[in-house]
């Protein structure tokens, strides 16, 4: 029976397995909210496709998450009865869609990321996440190819196209920080061969961003500032509203099954 | 989803001088063949058919809209996903009947801005409110299930693109169908409260499913041509009842009660008989004056608009690479 928010116990690897779960929901909700608005129909059902793959891998893990807490909540009560604070998601991907731009560069930086992870931790000594990565894997790689070939075209395409991507990328670069940070409970976790370490990825993850970028004729920004928090649970004012949208059921009637 | 283009009247502008092949194309039709995109066809058909299939694709995009309104706010995650593929679905039906429309010789940017400029139609239903989640149980058991109705016809239609189309378009809506009325029915089995938001959503969408199958055939001016084409094979009051007759015992099982009073069973015909359906309601729907009408084109224009850029972009993309891909050729 549902009642109020969760708490959940703070192990490393729930915390973990939470964390990149909150990563494909909150992304996932912010592609689907393109539904039905897309700049053609074929990009309709394309995020369409691309919200359906990370709400599955979402899925996957939070259903996992349950195993490991075993207090014997399932994939809903941790993504409809947690409070904004007890997300861990990072803040790249509860950023606001903006515009089409925004939302493709959004989905390069994470993707050009995500896609390597995943295939990294393939090699997970925790079976179950190997096979979620094993299944994620495939669809990260679709999503990156469609990310860059949007890139591609924004960027190379008219001069109102190519200032909305470079907008997009400058504005969402110092969020491209966080994805490489370590806790210190996560790096038991990479000692143990469960998780993998981000920062092995960074060079990979930068060459695929300036390969895109350079073909894109963008300009990748300096690194300075980058912002962080969300791992934490420090989030932007964004996800709150986000979470009220996607969470109002759950929580205008507790309890109830739908 | 459904068009209500099947009700307006046509002009059989067919020449003397196409006799002869307007005679061999009825003979074809009466052989019950298909009609393929680079056969001969009068131009009343071609007509027709273009603006039933382009005002059915249009009733599929427009029909995003009231499901999308959920997609965010679905109960639970197994919830979000599969209205996310059903909206997609439609999204889908959608891009293949605009392909239909085009094999009879327009573009789906003109069908586009006929929609966009509020010169094309769309189903009429689409301009209701989805107020609760209850409302996205009762669109796919009730407004799928009213244009299933309509829909397993034109699978016979005589114009072979439209008709396998329809065929596709049917297993899929009768899949949303079945999850529509699962939705209903755990909402039914609730609590009181779900039940309550159930039988609201039943309320306020009776009424309007109804109105889909179009005016009564004393007041239709359905063409005799559509008919005589084999493009509509049935009337709207004879789909409007077989629709009442399969309904009625669903809504039963599911313990909530249909908003007429006059609803009975007669035994005689073995059909359920019902009440008046306001008429007047229906044409302010169809004159613009639906509760939603005007936020329904509003967001088909702005989609438009807020994507131009990036429809600009992709073509000036397209062409730099075709310039480049001749320079490297030369």
């Amino acid at each position: 029976m549902y009642t109020g928010s969760i708490t959940v116990a703070e192990t490393p690897l729930l915390r973990y397995v939470l964390g990149r779960a909150d990563d494909a929901l909150v992304l996932g909700h912010r592609l689907s909210e393109w539904c039905g608005h897309g700049p053609m129909l074929e990009e309709d059902m394309a995020l369409s496709n691309m919200a359906l793959d990370l709400i599955g891998q979402a899925r996957a893990l939070y259903t996992y998450a349950g195993e490991v807490e075993g207090a014997g909540r399932d994939e809903d009560a941790y993504a409809y009865l947690r409070d904004v604070t007890g997300y861990a998601n990072v803040l790249l991907v509860e950023q606001p869609n903006g515009d089409f731009a925004r939302t493709i560069v959004r989905q390069l930086l994470f993707s050009a990321f995500i896609d390597p992870y995943w295939r990294a931790l393939m090699a997970s000594t925790d079976q179950t996440l190997a096979a979620i990565a094993a299944k994620a894997e495939k669809e990260s790689a679709y999503h990156l190819r469609h990310a860059s070939e949007w890139t591609i075209r924004l960027g190379d395409g008219t001069a109102e196209s190519h200032a909305r991507a470079q907008q997009a990328l400058d504005e969402l670069w110092p969020f491209t920080g966080e994805l490489f940070t370590v806790s210190a409970a996560e790096r038991g976790l990479v000692d143990a061969g469960i998780a993998i370490d981000p920062e092995a990825l960074r060079a990979g993850w930068h060459a695929i961003v300036a390969r895109v970028a350079g073909r894109a004729t963008l300009t990748l920004p300096a690194d300075g500032w980058m912002q962080r928090g969300g791992r934490e649970g420090r989030h932007s004012e964004h996800l709150g509203h986000l979470l009220s949208d996607l969470q109002y059921l759950q929580r205008a009637f507790p309890g109830a099954r739908w | 989803m459904y068009s209500q283009s099947l009700n307006q009247q046509v002009a059989d502008t067919t020449g003397p001088d196409d006799a002869a092949a307007a005679a061999r194309f009825q003979t074809r039709i009466d052989a019950e063949e298909r009609i393929e995109p680079n056969d001969w066809m009068p131009a009343a058909y071609r007509r027709t058919l273009v603006r039933q299939i382009s005002q059915h694709a249009h009733s599929e995009i427009v029909g995003m809209l009231p499901e999308g309104n959920w997609i965010t706010r679905a109960p639970s995650l197994r919830r979000k996903a599969a209205l996310i593929a059903k909206v997609q679905d439609e999204c889908g039906h959608g891009m293949y009947l605009y392909a239909a429309a085009e094999t009879l010789g327009v573009t789906r940017e003109q069908l586009v801005d006929e929609l966009l400029s509020g010169k094309a139609k769309y189903s009429s239903i689409f301009n209701y409110p989805t107020l609760t989640w209850a409302d996205i149980g009762a669109i796919g058991w009730l407004v799928d299930g009213a244009a299933i109705m309509n829909q397993i016809p034109l699978c016979r239609c005589s114009y072979g693109p439209y008709s396998r189309a329809m065929i596709r378009v049917c297993k899929e809506e009768s899949f949303h169908q079945r999850q529509g009325y699962e939705i209903m029915l755990t909402l039914a089995r609730g609590t009181a409260a779900q039940k309550a938001m159930a039988q609201d959503a039943l309320n306020r969408w009776w009424w309007p499913c109804l109105m889909m199958f179009g005016p009564p055939d004393a007041q239709s001016q359905h063409s005799d041509a559509s008919t005589r084409w084999k493009i509509k094979r049935f009337s709207n009051d004879a789909l409007r009842q077989k629709f009442v007759d399969a309904t009625v015992p669903q809504a039963h099982f599911l313990g909530l009660t249909l908003p007429d009073p006059a609803l009975r069973f007669n035994e005689a015909t073995a059909h359920w008989e019902f009440g008046e359906i306001d008429w007047t309601e229906f044409k302010q729907v169809l004159a613009g004056n639906g509760p939603c009408n005007r936020d329904r084109m509003a967001a088909r224009r702005a989609a438009h608009a807020n994507g131009e850029w990036v429809r600009n972009a992709a073509l000036a993309y397209a062409a730099k690479e075709r310039a480049r891909a001749a320079a490297g050729a030369a």
